[in-house]
């Protein structure tokens, strides 16, 4: 049926304009990790295995800056603990055979269930979690290895273009819609400054978990 | 094996339990509250904590250069409600003219 048909045009649409606006953060992480020694095997292994973007470039940081594969790990998945909500949010619209569950688990990254989220639905909110995670994974591999591969041969002129400036934006975007939230912005606030506190007196990665930790753990205690 | 490699796939092994618990093992139950609460409170202070210390230190030192120009921009951009790419954009050209005046 025709209103059906448009109804998928338009989520498959939504799909493919956020797997492109990852596209620019899919390069700098292949820039990043080229930058941090890492080889295209490598940089790939992050981003086909692990696949959730903040994580991978924390971990590489902490790697980068002389962090232990522990600490790398800690805050990567500490970052991760998002994707626990948004799989207990989707669950319900993800039901079927074993198998399909945990493929369609490994798609459990923020933008995937952003467009599953948007739906009205149950079966578009199904749709439009695949079709996100399903563009978005296709669009940040490649990415990462024309990051590897071609920007990386470049240097200077990715830091000269202002590149490398691309990652805070994108955080920065990531983190906006929830700047509309009186506690949310708060909380964002405190992270930050804790965060650059321990940047001097921890070592590489810590300051983002223990700024994540004390402020949820802190806001949730004083009671919101 | 490499430190690299080590972090690779325990970080993957991590992540996919993060990713997985939900559609795999829970199906309609729930978390407990308290836990999905934490969960939801985790997001901002995290994705704050990499802004700053993506912009504003270097190693272990403190530093404010031309990328905090383009986390201003990139700020005025979303204030303006421009899309994701765009902010992207914007944020890479504001630090590129900051380097290059």
């Amino acid at each position: 049926m025709p209103s059906h048909d448009i109804e998928r045009n338009r989520i498959v649409r939504q799909a493919l304009s956020i797997a492109v606006a990852v596209t620019p953060f899919g390069l700098a992480f292949g820039l990043t990790a080229r930058n941090a020694g890492l080889g295209l095997g490598e940089a790939m292994g992050f981003s086909t295995l692990v696949f959730t973007g903040s994580a991978q470039f924390a971990a590489v940081s902490v790697l980068a800056d002389g962090g232990t594969a522990l600490t790398a790990i800690l805050a990567g998945a500490l970052l991760n603990l998002r994707s626990l909500a948004f799989g207990v949010a989707l669950a319900p619209f993800l039901g079927g055979p074993l198998r399909f569950r945990i493929a369609a688990s490994h798609l459990m990254i923020d933008e995937a269930a952003a467009v599953g989220m948007a739906q009205q639905s149950p079966a578009n909110r199904r749709f439009g979690y695949l079709a996100g995670g399903i563009a978005v994974f296709v669009l940040w591999n490649a990415s990462t290895a024309v990051g590897v591969l071609f920007l990386g041969a470049m240097g200077d002129v990715v830091t000269d273009a202002g590149i490398d400036a691309t990652i805070p934006a994108a955080f920065l975007a990531l983190l906006w819609p929830r700047l509309s939230n009186a506690r949310q912005r708060i909380m964002a606030l405190g992270g930050a400054i804790v965060a650059l506190a321990g940047v001097p007196v921890l070592p590489p990665g810590l300051p983002i978990v223990v700024a994540g930790a004390a402020v949820a753990l802190g806001t949730r205690r004083s009671g919101r | 094996m490499s430190e690299t490699w080590l972090t690779i796939i325990l970080l993957s092994a991590v992540t996919y339990v993060l990713k997985g618990l939900g559609p795999i093992l829970l199906g309609d139950r729930r978390l407990p509250t308290r836990l999905t609460r934490l969960a939801d409170d985790l997001p901002a202070p995290l994705l704050a904590a990499l802004v700053a210390i993506s912009t504003f230190t270097a190693g272990t030192d403190w530093t404010l250069d031309a990328r905090a120009v383009g986390l201003v921009a990139a700020g005025i951009a979303l204030w303006k409600k421009l899309p994701f790419v765009v902010v992207v954009i914007v944020a890479a050209a504001a630090t590129a003219l900051a380097r290059a005046l």
